[in-house]
């Protein structure tokens, strides 16, 4: 018999909606999986922005909360 | 109202340049204001610019407008271009700023500049068009953030950009300045997403 090994799982919370997403995951996998452009956003977790630099290596940690705000073009 | 409070204005098209406007006729009258670009007869549909402006950067043609409302309003200028390394310094005295550029990633990169240097912010998404005015709506999207507009609205999809509907989301963005420039929630907000 062969055992598949599935990674636990952390639950984040992204603007409002909660999200289950392997151990290790950055928020750039995230965001990117979510569809959002990562050059026309700002991110904030647990109340602190995020700088998209650094989004690639920052690892979502459970219960984390994120708000990213989508921007538009006008002005 | 107004008094000692000062309020940053990044980028001087069709939202920042109403948005000063109703500040200063509204008391606000300590502005700081930042552009490259000059006017052009495009701007007049839509700016606080009249013809008379026309080739004009537009960091003196505002100041120009709010002097002739104003005499006594104080308007710093800055006539060059916003980024990472230099909004924070030319918004250092500010209360609150607004973000009123055009380009998405230009927008992404401001607000990212100056929450992390710790303002408060009022931004502007979703306004082109000439859509219903009632889906304009100020809402709380993050701690310092606030984001004016109606989220969707991109001027790339619908093409241009109506006066009318510009100036419903620049009012919203000159209340939420004004109620924060003095330490006060903006009412009438909606809380998150």
């Amino acid at each position: 018999m062969r055992m598949v090994m599935e990674s636990p799982c952390v639950a984040v919370t992204v603007n409002g909606k909660v999200i289950e997403v392997p151990e290790g995951t950055t928020l750039a996998d995230l965001l990117g999986s979510e569809g959002y452009d990562r050059s026309r956003i700002a991110v904030e977790v647990d109340g602190d922005i995020c700088p998209r630099a650094d989004l690639g290596s920052r690892v979502i940690r459970g219960g984390e909360t994120v708000e990213v705000v989508s921007f538009v073009g006008g002005g | 109202m107004g008094r000692g409070v000062r309020i940053g204005i990044a980028g001087l098209g069709g939202m920042g340049s109403n948005v000063a406007v109703m500040l200063v006729r509204s008391g606000f009258r300590d502005l700081v204001v930042a552009d490259f670009d000059t006017v052009d007869e495009s701007n007049i549909a839509r700016q606080a610019y009249l013809p008379c402006h026309l080739g004009m950067s537009k960091t003196d043609a505002l100041a120009s407008v709010l002097h002739d409302i104003d005499p006594g309003a104080s308007v710093e200028v800055h006539d060059t271009r916003l980024d990472a390394s230099n909004a924070a310094g030319i918004f250092s005295a500010c209360d609150v700023v607004c973000e009123a550029l055009d380009d998405p990633e230009s927008k992404a990169m401001l607000v990212e500049t100056l929450l992390e240097a710790g303002f408060t912010v009022v931004a502007c998404s979703g306004m082109a068009g000439d859509g219903d005015a009632n889906s304009i709506v100020t809402r709380r999207a993050m701690g310092r953030l606030w984001v004016c507009g109606d989220g969707v609205s991109d001027v790339a999809s619908e093409g241009r950009l109506n006066a009318a509907r510009v100036s419903v989301c620049a009012g919203h963005m000159a209340l939420a300045a004004m109620h924060l420039a003095q330490g006060e929630e903006p009412r009438f907000c909606i809380q998150g997403d």
